[in-house]
């Protein structure tokens, strides 16, 4: 559903991304891994859109078929890509209720999760809908921006680093949703540092490096080499 | 010294309007509008020519000015504005300062420097005992006339779809457009919308200040230190903030008159020191 073709990226002089290569299918999870200054969260911006701000880019990305490349944010947003974004997005300004309400909802794309639903998935979302969304702890904010992209019926999710800094249980939870959406059919691109994390839910990896993708992994081939991979993210 | 405190807040009104329209176009726009002064100005001339040219009553020009000026600052979006908004913040200063200056200057050329008459509204001519004290009429009417205005702009910020939009996109702008919403297509009407209130005020100066092309240039910075200790970009701190200065440079007058121009700069540095962010910003102010 998605190809990504000889993507490049510039920040001014420098460069971010190098012709980038790859695809992701229907229905599948998969994660992008690399050091911190690889280019993951650079990758993940140029394909919703938003690095077009900050400098060049290069090469072409096509959602279903159809070349992407020059449409704006939103428009990428009404064709089915929803965007978790790293420091979660959530709006100090408006509630709780509102931050999921804010996004227009996607009627060509899988079931989108009504409010009711969100709230039977996020007793705790429901407890404070009234509240500045800010005012929730960090699993229930990543909870908000998950919820908040599901509700809009998107059919390909990038989530940048869900998992950082949250405890495990809010990890195994959202592991959980990500298992639950992809069963129902959602696509997830995933940045994730969380290797183990990355085998427990993904189906397949690439490993990005100084801008490249260096190597598409199973899971098999991450198990195997976690030790390897943790000791070269420098975790 | 409670009419001193109710002159504070005659004068906090004035602040109040024009800093929530700066506040709007700044936080969704990303550009600070140094021409914001210069529509006050020409609010208060449009009210002037509405009577002196075409014999338009103070309420015509009150209900007439503001959109006409608004429609104006749509089309100065469409035209220029929006071209601005993608490069570095410096070009926005530089164009709206230079237009603010053609603005200043044009009125000059025809009117010159010195103040026009502008007479307060018949109906509003007589003053109101307050119970303590009796105050103009007039000054009463504004007073009122600005918190309404801030409460509507309020209610609809708060409890509509719009307002919504405007909030999210005044926070986080490209994450905003990330989740589906055509933030561009807000863009003009919102700085239309923040240019009438800037007219708006500039009516409702006409009868209690003086006319003149200057009126903006002076006032202006005043209401920019408002929006900072308001908190950039927030729009019911640049409303709070704008009565408070208003009241404090007018007690600072009672008390310590040499004082009377500073003091609101002093507050403006106590709250940076205090809170960099000002009182209810989310961002820091500079970085």
């Amino acid at each position: 559903m998605l190809i990504v073709d000889g993507l490049s990226a510039w920040y001014g002089e420098a460069q971010a991304l190098r012709e980038v290569w790859m695809r992701v299918d229907e229905g599948e999870i998969v994660t992008l891994v690399g050091r911190n200054g690889a280019g993951k969260t650079t990758l993940l911006r140029c394909l919703m859109g938003l690095h077009g701000a900050h400098g060049r880019t290069a090469g072409t990305i096509s959602l279903f078929d159809e070349d992407i490349t020059g449409l704006a944010p939103h428009r990428r947003a009404r064709r089915g890509l929803g965007f978790v974004q790293d420091d979660r997005g959530i709006y100090a300004s408006l509630s709780v209720e509102e931050n999921l309400l804010l996004p227009p909802v996607n009627k060509a794309g899988p079931e989108p999760w009504s409010l009711k639903r969100v709230y039977e998935t996020f007793p705790a979302l429901r407890e404070r809908r009234r509240f500045p969304g800010t005012k929730l702890s960090g699993g229930e904010q990543q909870m908000l921006a998950l919820a908040r992209v599901l509700r809009t019926g998107a059919r390909l999710l990038l989530c940048d680093e869900p998992t950082e800094g949250l405890s495990p249980l809010i990890v195994q939870q959202i592991g959980e949703i990500l298992r639950e959406v992809k069963a129902a059919g959602v696509t997830v691109l995933l940045i994730e540092q969380n290797v183990h994390f990355a085998a427990t839910v993904a189906d397949r990896h690439y490993l990005l490096a100084e801008g490249r993708i260096v190597e598409s992994l199973d899971n098999d081939q991450v198990r195997e080499r976690e030790h390897e991979l943790l000791e070269y993210l420098g975790i | 010294m409670l009419q001193q405190a109710f002159n504070g807040l005659v004068g906090g009104a004035f602040y109040a309007l024009l800093a929530l329209g700066l506040a709007v176009i700044f936080g969704m726009l990303g550009v600070v509008n140094l021409a914001h002064g210069a529509f006050y100005m020409l609010g208060a001339f449009g009210a002037f020519v509405a009577l002196d040219s075409f014999g338009l009553s103070f309420w015509v020009a009150l209900v007439l000015v503001p959109p006409l000026l608004g429609l104006a600052g749509v089309v100065l979006e469409r035209l220029f504005i929006r071209r601005l908004t993608p490069l570095d913040p410096l070009y926005g200063f530089l164009f709206t300062f230079g237009l603010a200056l053609i603005l200043q200057d044009l009125v000059k050329r025809e009117y010159g420097v010195s103040s026009q008459p502008y007479p307060r509204p018949a109906e509003l001519s007589g003053t109101v005992d307050l119970g303590l004290f009796t105050y103009p009429a007039y000054q009463v009417f504004v007073l009122a006339v600005s918190v309404l205005v801030c409460v509507v702009v309020w209610v609809v910020l708060t409890r509509t779809r719009v307002g919504m939009i405007v909030r999210a996109a005044t926070e986080r702008p490209e994450l905003t457009r990330a989740l589906g919403i055509d933030v561009g297509r807000w863009v003009t009407p919102v700085f239309g919308f923040g240019v009438a209130l800037a007219a708006f005020a500039g009516v409702l100066a006409a009868p209690m200040r003086a006319v003149n092309p200057l009126m903006g240039a002076d006032l202006i910075i005043t209401v920019f230190a408002v929006v900072v200790i308001g908190g950039l970009g927030s729009v019911f701190g640049s409303v709070a903030a704008g009565f408070a200065v208003g009241l404090v440079s007018a007690l600072g007058n009672l008390y310590v008159p040499a004082l009377s121009q500073t003091m609101v700069f002093i507050l403006m540095a106590a709250v940076l020191l205090w809170r960099p962010a000002g009182l209810f910003g989310q961002q820091e102010a500079f970085r």
